[in-house]
């Protein structure tokens, strides 16, 4: 089994492409005919017995044509990939349980379209696509999003059966993608919004209000509380500093690990958490999250949400 | 792949695949029995209704009892479930109920694969350049719906176009290949019974009205190119069967061959001799109708004893044979008794006043009664006509003294039965005479309309000679042909009878054309491709040499066809080209746009130092932005950066 996984990356020169855009070479394209291929090409074989037999010219003129016509379709099967450059884009964030959309730019800079371009991960639903000629097209090619993490889908197996169906040319394009996927929400209600009176204890060194001095940014700080200036006057070595704000609204949520159900497993409990921050954020109310040995200070919108959802997905990632 | 998941068929690729069984089963709707062209119509007018109103197809039992309940119905019709007949009966209720139960893309693909046979099937019956036309319309028919099946919807005019492309690009393989694959002599095994149809020519025997009726047919029997000059119109005897036993009504050959002493005949030939090949119609039977006397055969054939030329197999398909013939010629000066006492032979007691007349010139030397049948027949009001009276049981007596109308058969056995009855040898010969040059190739075309029937008789000393009683009573027929020979209200066919200049060139062009596609496409055969692959360089082309530049000469078309339609373009992409135009005309009114610059930041430079230009800059470097930055636009966005640089205002002088 390894033998073969090896030969196969070998031979189908499988492995992360790095350089981009993603040029499909000749190197990369590969075609076989299809089923429908085999069978036209025995009945041609047929039908030349058949002409030789009744001594059929016309026959023969038909078969030779016929197979003159699945020559050119081979050419025209393996030209409809070749020369595509694919530009692999950003993916979406989604839930577990989702399916992932990662979107990858194709340019055709020739003269002609590409039509029935097939995309798909392995095992996974496959999205046709055209080209128009010298033009370009976006395509989503859909993975399911089984669990939270990152997840990074394989190769794209790119494939095209235009224009006769009788070979089937295909390339592994293999874009370094990873789509960010967080746990599936479990709605369960609230935690009381008594817990608020419980974070407000605490607020005080995370709240976003008035500036309370600089601390060495953690990952889930958002980008814009780092204290830029501050940074370009400290060298490279030393970690960022973000801002620190003080005071708060009253009317805040706390979602906090210590409040799910402690007999549920980690996955569940981050399903909880997940399931908060949908109605939190649905709500309109500012929340927190708090988990052991993470803090994201209270607030709001989608962009908190995305924070706080992000911190859930990669959660203990590392951890069997 | 067989893990592969079915793909259903798409409801606009349905249409497409009527269409190719409608063109591929319909034209055999002419030798198809009624019931099953009704069959098929009626199936194919099903499926269609079902399609337009998205109706479920008809459950799986419910076809197989319709296959079942055809097929029954093709043996109980045919009598038989092998052979050609049937075969293409089967295929064509096949392609007509598959559609019935078409629902994935691999359905489709075997409605495809049967309409390939079908188109096949067709060359049974014809092979004619109309065929070979429609060959071409329904192959592109049937690579469009490919191209449907598996391109997706598109326009009609899009598909034509692209099953055009392939067509042109498959072409050169399909010459290459009809030049060089080895062709093997047909059949590789024993052909059914009705592999081939019903011929058109002259038969074993000849009964009053059999030739009269060939001469309704206007079809071509052969065509012939001399190598020098043509003999004179009148010379040109093409000899088919030979009558030798005559029972009162019909004058058949002799009846068992063998039984006679086969003697090759002796044949003193003088004067010039033609060198010529022929190229003659299928007609099933073995005389190759050569000009008479032939002096020098194609290979493989024989001279008959009675001097006609025989192949070895009947003619089942269109054949060219090389002769050298002779026209001023003695046969058989010596000839076998028991030949000559056959040439004389008589069913007993008919016609007893033909036979009267013959015992008036018995005592006459032989030369003399052969003049005097034909002054008779001169001088007496006898007519030519298609059109002659039925003649009953003294059919000779009837002719000769009552009715006079008749045919150039009656008058070739009217003439042997007085012959015999005088004791004179002599039998009757059926073939063609005469013929007319098509000017546009060349080739001097014998139809069936030019069938005739002439005499022969023994005289001793000179061997067997043509006497042709036709001649003495319409000169006309044998110097400038039938339709010259018969009045106008004859039922002659049309092709014969042009009139007008325009009509017959057209006739001659179409039947030169016809000559081309016979000899260069259907009688392409291992020996004529022999001929042309010497005459091209390739002088000892045995299989291996032919395959091997077979193989090559593919290889490089597929090369060739490869690297043109991989041919690089360098095109740079068309958004950045018109955007970059739009710069450079800004640039032409005095505002240059930076390296660096990007397309919001120009827009607004043009905004404050041309105000004139700043909504149309505006506009375009948005466009140009979302089309090479962000979320496209497509087609649309671009046409309208386009509109953008021509609806720039002209430059101020």
């Amino acid at each position: 089994m390894r033998t073969l996984a090896a030969v196969q990356r070998w031979l189908f020169r499988l492995g992360p492409d790095e350089d981009l855009p993603i040029v499909l070479t000749q190197r990369r394209i590969f075609i076989l005919p299809t089923r429908g291929g085999v069978l036209y090409a025995s009945v041609l074989a047929v039908m030349l017995i058949g002409a030789i037999n009744y001594n059929l010219s016309l026959g023969h003129a038909l078969v030779f044509l016929l197979a003159g016509l699945g020559l050119v379709a081979m050419v025209e099967t393996f030209h409809n990939l070749f020369g595509l450059r694919l530009h692999p884009g950003r993916p979406e964030a989604v839930f577990a349980g989702d399916l992932a959309r990662f979107p990858l730019q194709i340019e055709n800079a020739r003269r002609q379209g590409r039509r029935a371009l097939e995309f798909s991960f392995e095992h996974q639903p496959a999205v046709t696509v055209d080209v128009p000629a010298e033009g370009q097209a976006v395509v989503a090619v859909p993975c399911a999003a089984q669990r939270r993490g990152r997840l990074d889908p394989g190769r794209v197996t790119l494939a095209s059966r235009y224009p006769l169906g009788l070979f089937r040319a295909w390339s592994y394009p293999q874009p370094v993608f990873s789509c960010v996927v967080y746990p599936r929400p479990m709605r369960t209600p609230l935690p009381p919004l008594s817990s608020a009176r419980h974070a407000d204890n605490r607020h005080g060194d995370g709240g976003q209000e008035d500036f309370a001095g600089l601390r060495p940014r953690q990952a889930s700080d958002p980008t814009r509380h780092v204290a830029w200036k501050a940074v370009a006057r400290r060298s490279d070595e030393q970690p960022l500093l973000v801002k620190q704000f003080a005071g708060g609204a009253a009317e805040e949520l706390w979602l906090d690990w210590s409040l799910t159900p402690a007999d549920r497993g980690l996955e569940d409990r981050l399903s909880i958490l997940a399931g908060w921050i949908v109605a939190a954020e649905e709500l309109q109310v500012r929340y927190g999250l708090s988990l052991p040995g993470r803090r994201l200070a209270p607030a709001q919108g989608p962009k908190h949400r995305a924070d706080c959802l992000h911190v859930l997905a990669l959660y203990r990632d590392n951890d069997p | 792949m067989s893990s592969r998941p079915v793909v259903a068929l798409e409801h606009g690729a349905v249409p497409w695949l009527l269409a190719v069984a409608l063109a591929t089963a319909g034209p055999h709707a002419g030798h198809l029995p009624p019931w099953l062209s009704l069959l098929v119509v009626s199936a194919l007018l099903w499926r269609a209704w079902l399609w337009q109103q998205h109706r479920r197809l008809p459950s799986r039992w419910s076809l197989a009892l319709l296959v079942a309940g055809s097929i029954a119905g093709i043996g109980w019709q045919f009598q038989a479930l092998i052979g050609k007949e049937v075969g293409v009966a089967l295929l064509v209720v096949f392609m007509a109920l598959k559609p019935l139960e078409m629902n994935s893309r691999r359905d489709a693909m075997v409605v495809i694969m049967l309409g390939y046979f079908l188109l096949l099937t067709h060359y049974f019956y014809s092979q004619s350049i109309p065929t070979g036309l429609w060959l071409l319309a329904a192959i592109a028919l049937l690579t469009g719906t490919l191209i449907r099946l598996h391109g997706g919807q598109q326009p009609v005019a899009t598909i034509g176009r692209q099953a055009g492309r392939l067509l042109l690009q498959a072409l050169p393989f399909m010459l290459i290949l009809y030049l060089l694959f080895p062709r093997v002599a047909g059949p590789l095994w024993g052909l059914p019974q009705d592999a081939y149809g019903a011929r058109s020519g002259l038969s074993e025997q000849m009964s009053p009205g059999s030739i009269s009726s060939l001469i309704q047919s206007g079809a071509i029997a052969m065509r012939i190119r001399f190598a020098g000059e043509l003999p004179e119109k009148s010379d040109l005897y093409w000899r088919g069967p030979v009558f030798d036993h005559y029972d009162g009504l019909t004058w058949r050959a002799p009846a068992a061959p063998a039984s006679l002493p086969r003697r090759a005949p002796v044949i003193e030939a003088s004067g010039r001799s033609y060198a010529y090949t022929s190229i003659i119609e299928a007609h099933d039977q073995r005389w190759l109708l050569a000009l008479d006397v032939p002096t020098k055969l194609p290979p493989e054939s024989t001279l008959a004893p009675t001097l006609e030329a025989l192949s070895r197999e009947p003619l089942r398909v269109r054949g060219r044979f090389s002769f050298v013939s002779a026209v001023d010629f003695r046969a058989n000066i010596i000839e076998a008794p028991a030949t000559l006492q056959g040439a004389l032979a008589l069913p007993p007691q008919i016609n007893p006043r033909s036979r009267a007349l013959a015992g008036e010139w018995r005592h006459l030397p032989a030369e003399k009664i052969v003049a005097a049948a034909l002054a008779m027949f001169r001088q007496e009001r006898f007519y030519y006509t298609l059109r002659p009276p039925l003649l009953g049981a003294d059919a000779m007596d009837e002719f000769l003294f009552t009715t006079r109308r008749g045919f150039c058969e009656h008058y070739a056995s009217a003439f042997v039965f007085l012959m015999r009855a005088a004791d004179v040898p002599a039998r009757v010969v059926a073939g063609y005479q005469g013929g007319e040059v098509n000017p546009v190739d060349g080739y001097l075309t014998v139809r069936q309309s030019d069938a005739h029937a002439w005499a022969e008789v023994w005289l001793a000393g000179q061997g067997w000679l043509r006497v042709d009683p036709t001649a003495a009573v319409a000169p006309s027929r044998i110097e400038q042909g039938i339709a010259a020979a018969l009045p106008e209200d004859e039922p002659l066919p049309i092709v014969v009878r042009l009139d007008a200049d325009w009509l017959l060139q057209l006739r001659n062009r179409w039947e030169a054309a016809n000559n081309t596609w016979n000899q260069w496409v259907l009688g392409y055969n291992p020996q004529r491709q022999r001929e042309v692959l010497s005459r091209l360089g390739l002088a000892n082309s045995d299989w291996q040499n032919m395959t091997a530049s077979l193989a090559i000469l593919c290889a490089a078309v597929l090369l060739a066809i490869t690297l043109w339609t991989l041919r690089r373009r360098r095109a740079a992409d068309p958004v950045q080209r018109v955007w970059q135009e739009y710069c450079a005309q800004i640039g032409q009114r005095g505002i240059k746009r930076a390296e660096w610059e990007g397309p919001l930041d120009f827009s607004r430079r043009v905004a404050r130092e041309r105000p004139d230009l700043a909504e149309l800059t505006r506009q375009a470097a948005s466009l140009y932005a979302d089309l090479h930055y962000g979320r496209g636009g497509g087609e649309q966005a671009l046409r309208r950066l386009k509109q953008c640089v021509r609806q720039l205002p002209p430059r101020r002088r």
